[in-house]
């Protein structure tokens, strides 16, 4: 509607979006994850990518990392509501370009094609610490670990080499040093 | 050897350890092993309701009326998700609810048995958390936290969902004992720097005022009687939004009435020109800010609130004081005594020019209508009742709507706790079934509704419900015959189009309240008015008075929502003074 009259029309100002990676630490109980991804569908927040698993089996602590964009206000509505959470224990927010913080997404690539296309797949992977996990006479799979948009131009570029079926993770995140979050 | 109690045991147990007196409730199949235990727990009286929504909304008026936690019963599939628009009304407006649910027994759960829903995926979004009991020895513990997180922080409604089998199985009772962390999440997190701070900036601001909300009311009576000590140490204004009402008294010179969509002129415009906000215990919620951008443009913000996550995420604030308002009202008042004396004597002078200001822009009486001699205003009704009623302690519920805004308006509160009202969620039909609430918490006090006939239709059927319990309440309906908020916004925004807004085809409500077994009354004049209101005071059983009102008559003052606070539109009044044609309103 160009003209509304609506009371809910009046946006406010928009401040600069950024890309965030959050880490939560969770109570590994039921419906947690539903909880955590409800609060951000709920309240209209964007997840960009999602990684979870249970890191401590005595303390029953999961670990949920989730790479969203919004803008200063809306990450910092985000860790607010977060904690608010009953099962959630702490949570962190690093910014993507934050050099003391360690990104990483892993992917699993298939190809199907001949040997000569074959040994050129895994040639251009060699950057991003390649693995090969299966191989036949016609086809392999490769795992590497990377960023998340490297990872993107890879499937890409991979595309001439056979490349059939990609699968990948969320981003996991770790600080560098010897610091841990507390 | 050690005592073995079934589930159902278990939680009555819990119940009367967490000093539980009523519960709300509506019986059926998955809670059958519960309700056949109510006959051995003599404390906890229970009170049969009409529909689970009105369970809800019964235990909200209970709770804000008491600020104890209130308590609702209910049966799983369509039991639960009756009661969700109580619980989402409650989660929205911080009423700490504890809502107990039958499930079908475990090993059905998933297969789309009978009466199953998903509860706890259903009410995950508008509880603060809830529980799915899968092992009775869980059982006391989850019941036990669960009190312990509606009533802690800022408060708010959760869900117990037990199954069927877990009701019927033994285990040994576990006694309440308090975790010492909540996870972390503690609720006073400020300094005696921030408190500084604020003095500093009390003691510099030219054009102060007060904001205050619901949080006052949800940290205790004592926390409105430290507001009343800070407001007259300080010499300051005050405004109150929809639900701090009561927190500061409405008589005082220095209230300025409520703020907000419908609020006072001099409110609006002092929030707009004012140097200095002190925000206590509320939200800076869409009705009260208006356009956020043209929010308050020069003053610096202070916001006092239990909840982090209040704070910056409408409006940002210079000065943010995470905490229980009563301790934060605590430190501040010591603070200010210790450093100012007589600060209010002293500091007179520094804001004489803004008292000044404030006379003037009430001197515009934006509360004013024209007054009939035929027809009975809406306002004239509201402001009857206050006056045949105020020596009373009368607790006042509302419905939604043009009604519940000029009780805001013209109804005035001097205490805490005496005023129920569905803000945030806009719940039509919660007046009825809260007021049954706030009955049975205060046997002996006045509890009026004042409802619309439009809102009050949606619950009638818990009019039962007070019949069946002798609940003398009175239904103060404004009878408009048109929804009349809809009608006002159609007028002013929608040239007038009245879509669907006038019921054709009402009930006569007197007929109505003698089939119920209760009295009806009808007023038509305002000559007649006094009378039968008084009537109806005299009256020692449910009432439902019928209120023919002015069927055109408009809310103002109003901001015209998406507009700041100093482009208020005001009464009939001022706009024919002022000449405002049919061209400035298509504006709005």
């Amino acid at each position: 509607m160009a003209n509304s009259k609506s009371a809910y029309s009046f946006a406010g100002k928009k401040q600069k979006p950024d890309t965030h990676i959050i880490v939560v630490w969770v109570d590994n109980e039921a419906g947690v994850l539903a909880r955590v991804v409800g609060l951000f569908s709920g309240r209209g927040y964007n997840i960009e990518s999602l990684a979870v698993a249970e890191v401590d089996q005595k303390q029953n602590i999961s670990r949920i990392t989730i790479v969203t964009t919004g803008t200063p206000q809306v990450v910092d509505q985000i860790k607010l509501q977060l904690k608010k959470l009953v099962p959630v224990h702490k949570v962190a927010d690093f910014k993507r370009e934050d050099k003391n913080v360690i990104f990483k997404e892993m992917a699993l690539f298939k190809f199907v094609a001949n040997n000569g296309k074959l040994n050129k797949a895994f040639e251009a992977c060699k950057k991003f610490n390649p693995v090969i996990l299966d191989k036949t006479n016609k086809s392999n799979v490769i795992q590497i670990t990377a960023l998340r948009r490297e990872i993107d131009t890879m499937s890409k570029n991979l595309k001439k080499f056979g490349l059939v079926s990609v699968s990948r993770t969320g981003a996991v995140a770790m600080t560098r040093g010897s610091e841990i979050f507390k | 050897m050690p005592k073995f109690y079934s589930g159902a045991e278990i939680v009555f147990k819990c119940l009367e350890d967490q000093n539980v007196s009523h519960i709300f409730g509506y019986p059926g199949g998955a809670v059958l092993p519960i309700y056949d235990e109510l006959k051995n727990f003599n404390s906890i009286k229970h009170i049969l309701v009409r529909h689970e929504q009105g369970a809800g909304h019964a235990a909200e008026g209970y709770a804000r009326s008491t600020g104890k936690p209130g308590v609702l019963l209910v049966t799983s599939g369509p039991g639960a998700t009756n009661a969700v628009t109580a619980l989402t009304d409650a989660y929205m407006d911080s009423v700490p609810l504890v809502c107990i649910t039958g499930q079908v027994p475990t090993h059905l759960i998933g297969t789309d048995a009978f009466q199953e829903c998903d509860t706890t995926g259903i009410t995950r979004p508008c509880t603060k958390h809830n529980w799915l009991v899968k092992d009775v020895n869980d059982l006391a513990e989850i019941m036990h936290k669960a009190f312990e997180v509606a009533t802690t922080g800022r408060p708010g409604p959760v869900l117990v969902d037990i199954p069927k089998d877990i009701q019927f199985q033994k285990a040994q009772y576990k006694n309440y004992r308090k975790l010492k962390k909540l996870n972390g999440k503690s609720h006073n997190n400020y300094s005696q720097k921030n408190i500084d701070e604020l003095i500093s900036l009390i003691s510099k601001a030219k054009k102060p005022i007060f904001y205050t909300g619901g949080g006052v009311i949800n940290s205790g009576t004592k926390a409105s009687e430290l507001l009343r000590e800070l407001v007259y140490a300080t010499g300051f204004p005050i405004t109150s939004t929809l639900q701090g009402l009561g927190c500061f008294p409405a008589d005082d010179n220095q209230f300025l009435g409520m703020l907000g969509m419908h609020g006072t002129y001099e409110a609006n415009n002092a929030m707009y020109s004012c140097d200095l906000m002190i925000n206590v215990g509320a939200r800076f919620d869409d009705r009260i800010t208006g356009k956020i951008d043209e929010f308050s443009p020069k003053s610096k913000k202070v916001h006092i609130d239990i909840d982090p996550s209040s704070i910056n995420k409408n409006v940002k604030v210079d000065l943010a004081i995470v905490g229980d308002i009563k301790s934060v009202l605590t430190s501040t008042l010591k603070t200010l005594k210790k450093s100012k004396n007589n600060f209010s004597k002293s500091n007179k002078h520094q804001i004489s020019n803004w008292w000044e200001q404030i006379q003037k822009w009430r001197s515009k009486r934006s509360l004013d209508y024209i007054g009939s001699e035929e027809t009975i205003k809406p306002q004239y009704a509201i402001e009857r009742l206050y006056e045949l009623t105020k020596d009373k302690d009368t607790y006042i519920t509302t419905e939604v709507g043009q009604h519940q805004m000029w009780a805001a308006q013209h109804y005035k509160f001097n205490k805490p706790n005496r005023w129920m009202t569905s803000g945030g969620l806009g719940t039509m039909g919660y007046g009825l079934p809260a007021a049954v609430g706030v009955q049975i918490a205060h046997p002996k006090k006045l509890v009026i509704d004042i409802a619309g006939e439009a809102s009050v239709l949606m619950t009638m059927q818990e009019m039962s419900t007070a019949v069946q319990y002798n609940l003398p309440i009175k239904i103060f309906i404004l009878n408009n015959e048109y929804m009349g908020m809809v009608r006002q916004w159609q007028e002013l925004l929608h040239d007038k189009n009245y879509s669907e807004s006038y019921t054709a085809a009402l009930p006569d409500f007197v007929k109505m309240a003698e089939a119920y077994g209760c009295v009806g009354i009808r007023a038509k004049t305002p000559e007649e008015l006094d009378d039968k209101i008084i009537e109806m005071l005299n009256t020692d059983r449910p009432v439902i008075f019928d209120c023919l009102v002015d069927k055109q008559e408009n809310c103002f003052p109003m901001i015209p929502s998406g507009k700041p606070h100093n482009q208020m539109l005001l009464g009939p009044k001022d706009q024919k003074e002022k000449k405002i044609t049919g061209k400035g309103r298509t504006l709005v």
